[in-house]
């Protein structure tokens, strides 16, 4: 697979290291959290066939991670952002 | 139509005209006592068991494709019950014990192999963890031998004992591990199933399912809604897209795994080889061929195919254990989709939803739990109550924090 890095241009995959679910992003608050939130954000995974916002830490690279919009049956890539953009848009690390 | 050895020689004279087909191709009724959806080897293993040592009528199995046409005939045929955790161990030896005398149980031949299973040795760190299980092994029944280096050159000679990264020092070996005929256990499943009356129904997907008042009704497929008292699904690698059909989110992501046969060759390996630090394990089967395998591609997938990075990485895995078969072509390579679970653990419980039951969560390891995995799945819908080997495989094990996390790598799914 061929990621097109948004800084870097298209890179192999194989420089990647994979994390999953790109809600893995969105860590609840831990002063105000109960366990079961933190049980669904930890352990319970949607895992849809089809479109999939993913993880990808570019280890080998320039060590950004990128949300990655890749479909789990063909495994195309259709999307590719900075992780830091993403968070930004929704108003973290203000 | 029971086997016998009269039988093929009888059948052998007279031009083998006599074989028919082992399982009927029955229509679906409009309601059931059991439904099990899923006809590879856990379904059917399940069916089975249901009607022959629980005594149930009205079963069905709803299979989306063929019988076996999933993971049962997808992976590298391994039996073995070398774990270490409470949890894991009584119910893989549970299994293990069931294999041995599963032919005779279903009057079919599987080709069950107890040719031994070994894991290897390189430092004096792995040993002490590995005599450890071994010794969790013995008092689980399942039996273990610590084998130092000259034992294990005495059986494989040409493994490459004196690489520089990870030589060989010894290996924990289970003799009563080995291999089995995979796709002869679905149809020995199936047939013994089909003559107990239970409808084996084909090409038969689940694409909903009726739940009123928090009780299942039944489940809507492509050929109708078929009602049903209780619904079992067994699905691995699809778990979260058919729980989905009751609302469910699974603690599982799916996951390719690939596997690999070479060219035939005389006999080579007579047991099995696991090469844990360089991710790759290998047997050989009758037919001489190399099978083996090594990590999954590491990302969620539902393609039934993998990419090249990792045939590379398996590859090479293969040659640094065994050199000699720098030469040796590549025959055939395919992908399944595993259950990967966040502990490395299956599943098999109650839902939220009365009368539905779910198995799942097999990472790569569902093959050899095939009969247990049958046999407690049956025995939790028959009684409402988990299977004495089988009572750790719970949903709420994540909420609860009792995780069954043999390689401690945590929630981390494509680690384990």
């Amino acid at each position: 697979m061929i990621i097109h890095h948004p800084i870097l241009g298209p890179r192999d995959a194989q420089e990647f290291v994979y994390l999953g679910d790109a809600s893995l992003m969105d860590r609840p608050d831990g002063m105000t959290a109960g366990i079961e939130e933190f049980h669904e954000y930890l352990y319970q995974r949607g895992n849809p066939a089809g479109e999939h916002r993913e993880l990808w830490y570019h280890e080998q690279g320039d060590r950004s991670w990128l949300v990655v919009t890749r479909n789990t049956v063909t495994h195309e890539i259709t999307k590719v952002e900075l992780a830091r953009d993403v968070a930004r848009a929704k108003g973290r690390s203000k | 139509m029971r086997y016998s050895g009269f039988r093929v020689i009888a059948e052998a004279l007279t031009g083998h005209k006599g074989w028919k087909p082992v399982w009927r191709d029955p229509e679906p009724q409009s309601e059931y006592d059991y439904i099990i959806v899923g006809g590879g080897g856990h379904g059917l293993a399940t069916a089975y068991y249901l009607a022959k040592e629980f005594g149930q009528a009205r079963i069905a199995v709803l299979e989306k494709g063929y019988l076996g046409g999933g993971n049962v005939g997808r992976n590298t045929t391994i039996i073995r019950s070398n774990y270490l955790l409470d949890g894991n161990e009584p119910f893989y030896e549970f299994s293990l014990k069931l294999w041995e005398g599963l032919e005779q149980d279903f009057n079919y031949n599987a080709m069950v192999s107890q040719r031994g299973i070994m894991n290897l040795i390189h430092t004096d760190a792995q040993r002490d963890a590995f005599t450890r299980r071994g010794n969790a092994m013995i008092m689980h029944g399942a039996g273990a031998r610590l084998l130092n280096r000259d034992e294990v050159r005495a059986m494989y000679p040409w493994l490459n004992f004196d690489d520089a990264r990870f030589p060989i020092k010894g290996a924990l070996a289970q003799p009563r591990g080995g291999t089995v005929r995979h796709d002869a256990v679905a149809w020995g499943y199936a047939r013994g199933a089909d003559m107990r009356g239970v409808d084996l129904i084909q090409n038969c997907e689940v694409t909903g399912m009726r739940i009123e008042n928090g009780r299942i009704k039944g489940v809507e497929t492509n050929r109708g809604f078929i009602g049903a008292k209780k619904v079992g699904v067994a699905v691995a690698g699809s778990s979260s897209k058919v729980m989905a059909h009751a609302g469910m989110r699974l603690p599982i992501e799916s996951h390719v795994l690939q596997a690999f046969v070479s060219e035939g060759l005389k006999p080579l390996i007579d047991g099995v080889i696991t090469f844990g630090a360089g991710h790759f394990y290998v047997s050989q089967s009758d037919k001489g061929g190399l099978v083996f395998g090594g990590d999954i591609d590491g990302y969620n997938s539902y393609a039934q195919r993998g990419n090249l990075p990792v045939i590379e990485d398996v590859a090479e895995g293969g040659m640094a254990l065994m050199p000699a078969i720098g030469r040796v072509r590549l025959l055939r390579t395919w992908g399944g989709i595993m259950d990967m679970s966040m502990d490395g653990s299956p599943i098999i419980d109650r839902t939220h939803v009365e009368g539905l039951y779910f198995n799942g969560g097999w990472c790569y390891g569902g093959f050899k739990a095939t009969p247990a995995s049958g046999w407690c799945f049956a025995h939790l819908m028959a009684k409402d109550a988990p299977h004495p080997t089988a009572t750790a495989y719970r949903f709420d094990r994540f909420l609860k924090g009792r995780m069954i996390d043999e390689k401690g790598q945590g929630a981390q799914p494509n680690l384990h």
